[in-house]
């Protein structure tokens, strides 16, 4: 079966990328330009792997990540989180919160395949 | 002689006089002065109190009233010979307590009352004004006879004139000799040892004239003698009322005159001095009065009948032919007159300084919240004006009373004056229950009189008190006439004045006295001044131990606190051999123990303490005293360590602030690195990721190329632009923009805006409304920077108004010389609280990229307006988005300075 996978990410040039490179390793790929309208499908339905954005409008990723780990059905989603600003504290912040993997944006396309493989490995 | 030959004379003798001062300065500063603090150099300075009126006025004197010349002399030598033990407690109480003028003297005793010091001075001043004037009569006089050239005629023969000259030399000189450095203890040995070497000059010109009469024109002693004998007048007879007045007075005077004051008690620099001075002072008086009478009978021999008395000494020799012995003349009474004036406006300056000027300042800087800063300069400047002052007050004497009076007269006014201040001095050196409220009524009771019976009138009638006053009385009281007041008519003016002064000075002095309450202060000082010689030195030794040392070690612990206590107890029984802390209580101990208190708590203090426990010494009052006043000392010290605590705790809250700020500044520095950090790592994102893509992507429509070509492209644009912003917004930011004023049309600008904002979303159908009127006005500006903040108002509006029909308003209008221009669309605007946010860095309402910027655009503008001297504002309730520029209509340098203020006052918001 198809995996899933949603990109939530406000910048609609590095959705198109991600979109590009993940439908071209055989993702279906959804793109959500913001978080909160999502929170109800993720938890209804979550799919295989949520790509997210750290700085977005309203909610941001660690909002998002928190809501996630308390939910039942998404504490064991694998969440990829992407961010342009590059601090050392919000990895800490994004390890302490859960998070699955962490990337600095600009990323190298092969290492968000490889991670995403990695993650989603059986 | 000529006249000029004779001031190039006296030029020389003061050039040679201001050498001797200097080198006499430099010797003292380099601390080879011991000569120059000789017993002899002191003895010559007392001869300051042989003015001109000495060296010229004893000799008329002398004719005109005989022997009464020498109570002027006999007075000095009494005090010197018989009561020294007076002068010896001044100048003791003086040197102990720094004392720098007679005023300084009384207040200082009197409870430091200022009001003292003021009364002190203005009396002093007022004394001295006719004493100096006397002196600029007698070199004026002296010019006057000494010449017979015409050529110099129009000055010589003005004495007013050259009194005038005179004076301003004369205040020159003491400016540059007494002024040049501000000492603590107001000693000047640079002036001491002109006066000597001036005494010796006096002294020598006025035996030679002596000699030259008795051997030369006479024919020795004897032949004198018959020739004294034969002048013998009427008036030649003692009167001893009048004897006894004038031997008081200047008995008195010698005590009380500023400027003998000056040189006995200030200048002194020891005590035993005034041992040779005793002898030696008197020798001096004696010498330089031993030929008055001679000259002045020669003189009345054979001078013509109607020469001037005063100035026999000057005359004779130049009668006789005798010009070099006359310039001497000439130069012992310019020595007399110049060493008094000299002296007499340096302590006179000391004391308004010190009493009037300084006070006053203090208190006005104080009330104006000032540091007092540097006194310094101000002190010398104030000295440097008072001794003009008082030069300038002696001329204006000299000019009112028409330098008529004979010379003798005018220094006995002054005499009469000064001995006013002697109740107040006597009571400050020998009685303890003396009062500031009885010294300061006495002085003016003292004062007011011998101003109204003796200044007043000595201007002579109708200048001060009209003849009216003078013969009826005032208010056509007979008992109030000047000269004879109460109706005591027998006595003559001088001795008039001088009884009723000294009389109810003296009464009112010891009922003010007996009457009032003296303050704790008063008390204290009235102690140390009476009781000088009392005080016992630190070098006290215990000699009949008692106590033991369980009773001194709690006292100790308690001043040094405990364990410093048992470590001194201690050390000092190892010393004597002893294991523990009780030490034998041997006289060494206690010495060691005193002196380790009183580093604590003062010398005099822990004696008494001491002494109480060990209960050897009884605790005078003495020792009392100087306990209270070292606790005073403790107390104004730590007073002085407060405010000194206060200021640092100032201190380290300003550091605390600005160090508040600095941290505020670091987050926020964080804050923007890290914006930026985003700002540049987004588009880097997207041209990486497509540039990746279509590195290893074979398989790809050339639609999907050219369309991530295009993205690529895009975002480096992105990025181009918001480094050139970032850039941008650093310059104007510094304030190191470089701004390109100049004349133009406000509508051209807008025009011009209006087609560059254009090409954003060009598609869209854009209405804008504008009023062409107000928009033609001339405006004076960077043309450049204020498009760009229209541009970027413009496409704003462009990007984000969502209506359907978008328009925008531009309204113009010009007020107080203000430009203001409104832009209002008629979109959704921007939401309340976001509206104080808009002009911060990177605060982009929607992060979408549509938006195209990185949020810098209206904090460019902001900066841009604040550079041009002018602001960019949001106006909220308008319907739509609505931006308000305003600017200067004439941009001047001095607006677009303004800036650099502003920006560092917003950092530190």
């Amino acid at each position: 079966m198809e995996k899933r996978v949603l990109v939530i990410e406000d910048e609609p040039n590095i959705s198109e990328a991600l979109r590009f490179i993940l439908t071209r390793d055989g993702w279906k790929v959804d793109v959500s330009a913001d978080g909160k309208s999502m929170l109800g499908v993720l938890q209804a339905d979550p799919p295989d792997l949520l790509i997210l954005d750290l700085m977005l409008p309203d909610l941001s990723g660690f909002d998002i990540l928190k809501v996630l780990r308390a939910g039942d059905g998404t504490r064991e989603l694998p969440v990829l989180m992407l961010t342009a600003k590059g601090q050392a504290a919000d990895r800490v912040e994004a390890e302490r919160l859960g998070v699955t993997r962490f990337m600095t944006k600009p990323f190298a396309n092969a290492e968000v395949i490889a991670a995403v493989r990695e993650m989603t490995a059986p | 002689m000529s006249f000029n030959m004779l001031v190039l004379t006296c030029l020389a003798y003061v050039i040679l006089l201001f050498v001797v001062a200097s080198a006499a300065e430099r010797a003292a500063s380099e601390g080879r002065a011991g000569w120059l603090r000789s017993p002899v150099i002191y003895t010559l300075s007392l001869s300051v109190y042989c003015t001109a009126w000495t060296f010229y006025g004893a000799v008329g004197f002398a004719a005109r009233s005989g022997l009464e010349f020498m109570t002027i002399y006999l007075g000095p030598t009494l005090v010197f010979v018989g009561w020294w033990v007076l002068l010896r407690k001044l100048v003791r109480i003086g040197r102990e307590n720094r004392v720098t003028s007679i005023a300084d003297m009384i207040s200082a005793r009197y409870g430091k009352s200022n009001l003292l010091g003021v009364i002190v001075t203005l009396l002093c001043i007022a004394a001295g004004a006719p004493y100096i004037a006397l002196q600029l009569q007698s070199i004026a006089q002296s010019f006057t006879v000494f010449v017979s050239d015409p050529e110099g005629a129009s000055l010589a023969g003005n004495p007013t004139l050259i009194a005038f000259w005179v004076a301003i030399g004369l205040a020159f000189f003491t400016i540059v000799f007494g002024t040049r450095t501000l000492d603590a203890n107001e000693q000047h040995p640079g002036v001491v040892t002109a006066i000597a070497v001036e005494a010796v000059v006096k002294l020598a010109a006025l035996l030679a004239v002596g000699v030259f009469v008795v051997w030369f024109v006479a024919a020795g002693p004897s032949d004198i003698l018959t020739r004294i004998d034969a002048q013998a007048l009427p008036e030649w007879e003692i009167q001893p009322g009048r004897w006894t007045g004038l031997i008081l007075l200047s008995a008195i005077a010698i005590i009380c005159l500023p400027r003998m004051f000056q040189v006995t008690v200030v200048e002194n620099t020891d005590d035993q001095h005034l041992a040779t001075a005793s002898w030696a002072f008197p020798l001096y008086l004696f010498l330089i009065s031993l030929f008055v009478l001679p000259i002045a009978v020669i003189g009345m021999e054979l001078m013509p009948a109607g020469s001037n008395p005063d100035m026999f000494v000057l005359t004779l020799p130049l009668y006789l032919g005798q010009d070099g012995l006359a310039l001497l003349s000439f130069l012992g009474g310019f020595s007399a007159a110049t060493s008094m004036v000299i002296v007499a406006s340096l302590a006179l300056a000391t004391m308004v300084s010190n009493h009037i000027v300084v006070p006053l300042w203090l208190k006005v800087r104080a009330a104006r919240n000032l540091d007092s800063g540097d006194m310094r300069l101000l002190v010398l400047s104030v000295r440097r004006l008072s001794i003009s002052l008082v030069l300038g007050l002696g001329y204006l004497y000299y000019v009112i009373t028409g330098g008529s009076g004979a010379l003798a007269a005018i220094g006995l006014i002054a005499f009469v004056g000064v001995a006013q201040m002697l109740p107040a001095l006597l009571g400050a050196l020998f009685w303890r229950g003396a009062s500031r409220t009885g010294a300061a009524l006495g002085l003016v009771i003292g004062m007011g009189l011998w101003f109204y019976t003796l200044f007043l009138p000595s201007f002579g009638p109708g200048v001060f008190l009209s003849a009216q006053v003078m013969e009826g009385g005032l208010f056509g009281q007979s008992w109030l006439r000047p000269y004879s007041l109460f109706g005591l008519t027998t006595l003559d003016p001088l001795l008039h004045a001088l009884f009723w002064s000294l009389l109810l000075n003296v009464l009112v002095f010891c009922l003010g006295s007996f009457l009032s309450f003296p303050s704790p202060m008063e008390r204290v000082q009235g102690a140390l001044f009476v009781n000088i010689y009392d005080r016992t030195g630190p070098a006290r030794s215990w000699t009949r131990p008692v106590a033991e040392a369980e009773d001194l070690l709690p006292i100790a612990q308690r001043i040094l606190g405990v364990s410093e206590g048992q470590n001194f107890f201690r050390a000092q029984a190892a010393v004597q051999g002893k294991q523990g802390f009780l030490p034998d209580i041997t006289a060494e101990f206690l010495e060691a123990l005193e002196l380790k208190l009183s580093g604590s708590v003062g010398a005099a203090t822990a004696h008494a303490m001491l002494a109480q426990s060990v209960g050897t010494a009884v605790v005078s009052v003495e020792d009392l005293m100087a306990v209270a006043s070292e606790t005073a000392q403790i107390m104004e010290y730590s007073a002085q360590l407060e405010a000194k605590s206060e200021e640092l705790s100032r201190t380290a809250r300003k550091l605390r602030d600005a160090n508040e700020m600095l941290q505020k500044l670091s987050v926020q520095k964080d804050a923007f690195l890290s914006q930026i950090s985003h700002e540049l790592r987004t588009p880097m994102t997207s041209i990486r990721a497509f540039s990746e893509i279509m590195m290893d992507s074979d398989a790809m429509s050339p639609e999907e190329r050219t369309h991530f070509a295009q993205i690529i492209h895009d975002e480096s644009i992105r990025l181009t632009r918001l480094l050139d912003d970032l850039l941008d917004l650093s310059v104007l930011e510094h304030g190191q923009v470089q701004l390109n004023i100049g004349p133009v049309q406000l509508r051209e600008l807008l025009d011009k805006a209006i087609r560059s904002s254009e090409s954003v979303q060009a598609s869209r159908k854009f209405r804008i409304l504008r009023s062409r009127d107000p928009e033609g006005i001339e405006i004076v500006t960077d043309a450049g920077r204020l498009t760009q903040v229209f541009i970027n108002i413009l496409s704003n509006a462009r990007k984000y108004c969502i209506a359907d029909d978008p328009q925008m308003q531009i309204k113009v209008r010009e007020r107080k010389g203000m430009v203001e221009v409104d832009f209002i669309d008629n979109g959704a605007g921007i939401p309340r609280d976001k509206q104080a946010l808009i002009f911060e860095k990177f605060s982009r309402l929607t992060d979408s990229m549509q938006a195209g910027g990185a949020g810098l655009g209206l904090a460019i503008c902001r900066e841009i307006m604040h550079n041009l001297g002018g602001d960019i504002a949001y106006v909220p309730g308008q319907g739509g988005a609505a931006f308000r520029v305003s600017f200067p209509r004439v941009l001047t340098p001095r607006d677009a300075s303004r800036k650099a203020a502003r920006s560092q006052a917003e950092a530190a918001e």
